[in-house]
């Protein structure tokens, strides 16, 4: 008897709790890669809410939302696409749609999710509601660097054969762009917030390489064509995230490749405005909301540690070693918090971004990637 | 205690930053393997290797192995490959690919040691 009260209280709290709405827009998802679950937390609770488990394998796994902020798409390295409802907390469908996938992206009018993947090598687009394949595209190539673009395009890029492909669904079938001579091996890339600018770094060769997504018929443009990668002084041990490029003022912050520092391109020339010299070899260069920080990462061996750069003087005002294996942050979507990802100490852990004091620890089981509601409205993210 | 791994890879943050000279690249290399010297071979640490190898190889072969920028390295892929050749590919990279030479930041038994796990998993 006192076993049925229980139940039933359990049952009504449960009932109760399930009939508040629940509002979307303060919450997020942190990937564990390890257990393939990602656990769904509240930014203004700095907690944790629920863990979704059954997403496969999520080493190097993003995940993108759909506009009304409830569902997110999960890409896995193992191919599979999976969409969590972050209100119901489960999973309401999943498929393996290639051997090796490395990212995606969701459409301007969230109709679309496309998914590049390295084997076989392509991009792969499908209905958001049913995750039925509307398109497959074969480039022949393992693909790296897919965003979305205004006007229901996707752009991505070639490793292997160094051509950039804009896929165009505003009139139901795409419609493809092929711009070649990109430069050798482009390893990832990034669009600009307002859908303008697309830039590839390259590691085969010096620079990089941007499209003018405006123009008619977007050319390559080469950009600090003279800067070398340098693998011969600096082996590559981690390639460098283009996704979380850091736009200050007027100015990008790019990770370099192979080198200790980050660069500050003039978003309107292109060309070199400075460096500034790190800790170690950049993986992620984001920049705060307001752009007036940039947060670094490095990798192995120097992933204990992330450095602070003031945008304006192109210095850096903080150090410190949140713990091993540091593999990402996320800011509040006005920036004045910060959630980071170390890996090996089982923790997300979230900063003040003014006094750079450490608010909570959160336990997640080997987190990586942390994503936020917010990014919902964001051109290619 | 500070696994062999680790503290081996710890030295590269005594590591100059670009721009540094060949010459002096040369020294740390050669204080790297001196102090790699200093550990036997018994004293090599399989969880921190293997947690090298799926942590960091798999950046870009893929956390199981089983490829991401960089081939498939599991063992029914890599069988027709000698541990010898396997170990010199992980020593010194491949040219004009991203496989980097990893001799800065592991000792050859180290070397070894992964190749010969990547060929038999089990085994070690």
């Amino acid at each position: 008897m006192k076993q049925l009260i229980l139940t039933l209280a359990a049952t009504l709290l449960m009932t109760t709790a399930q009939a508040e709405p629940t509002a979307t827009g303060d919450l997020g998802l942190v990937i564990e890669r390890a257990k393939g679950s990602v656990l769904l937390v509240d930014q203004s609770d700095r907690a944790a809410l629920a863990r979704i488990e059954g997403l496969g394998d999520l080493s190097h796994a993003s995940l993108v939302y759909s506009p009304d902020e409830r569902f997110a798409y999960v890409f896995g390295r193992d191919g599979g696409l999976t969409k969590v409802d972050i209100v119901t907390r489960q999973i309401v469908n999943r498929v393996v749609q290639a051997g090796n996938a490395i990212g995606g992206a969701i459409s301007d009018d969230g109709k679309l999710v496309a998914v590049s993947n390295y084997e076989p090598g392509g991009v792969r687009v499908f209905d958001a509601d049913t995750l039925e394949m509307v398109a497959d595209i074969p480039t022949d190539s393992k693909t790296i660097g897919l965003v979305d673009a205004p006007g229901r395009r996707f752009v991505f890029t070639m490793w292997d054969t160094g051509e950039t492909w804009i896929a165009d669904f505003s009139n139901g079938d795409p419609a493809i762009t092929k711009i070649t001579d990109m430069g050798k091996n482009p390893y990832d890339a990034l669009i600009t917030a307002n859908g303008r600018t697309y830039i590839t770094g390259l590691f085969g060769e010096d620079g990089l390489t941007a499209l003018d997504l405006w123009a008619e018929t977007p050319e390559p443009i080469r950009v600090l064509p003279n800067y070398g990668r340098g693998q011969e002084e600096m082996p590559v041990y981690k390639m460098p995230h283009l996704e979380g490029w850091a736009l200050t003022g007027r100015e990008f912050v790019l990770p370099a490749v192979g080198h200790h520092e980050v660069l500050w391109i003039d978003s309107d020339t292109l060309t070199e405005t400075g460096r500034t010299k790190t800790h170690g070899q950049p993986v992620f260069a984001m920049a705060r909301p307001d752009g007036r920080q940039v947060w670094v990462n490095f990798a192995h061996p120097l992933n204990d540690t992330i450095q602070v750069i003031d945008s304006v003087t192109k210095e850096i005002i903080h150090e410190f070693k949140p713990g091993p294996a540091v593999l990402h942050m996320e800011f509040t979507p006005r920036g004045h918090e910060v959630w980071i990802s170390v890996r090996d100490a089982n923790k997300v852990m979230v900063y003040d971004t003014q006094t750079f004091e450490k608010l909570r620890e959160i336990e997640a089981d080997s987190p990586s990637g942390i994503f936020f509601t917010a990014r919902a409205h964001r051109t290619g993210l | 205690m500070a696994s062999l791994a680790h503290s081996q890879l710890g030295l590269r943050n005594a590591s100059p930053t670009a721009g540094v000279g060949w010459a002096a690249r040369t020294v740390l290399t050669t204080a790297v393997l001196v102090a790699t010297s200093a550990f036997a071979a018994d004293t090599l640490d399989p969880n921190a290797l293997k947690r090298l190898v799926h942590q960091d190889c798999g950046s870009c072969h893929g956390l199981s192995l089983k490829g991401g920028l960089g081939p498939d390295l599991r063992s029914e892929t890599l069988e027709h490959y000698d541990a010898e050749v396997l170990t010199g590919v992980i020593l010194d990279g491949i040219p004009d690919t991203a496989m980097p030479p990893w001799r800065p930041l592991i000792s050859e038994e180290e070397a070894e040691w992964i190749a010969r796990y990547l060929l038999e998993p089990e085994a070690q």
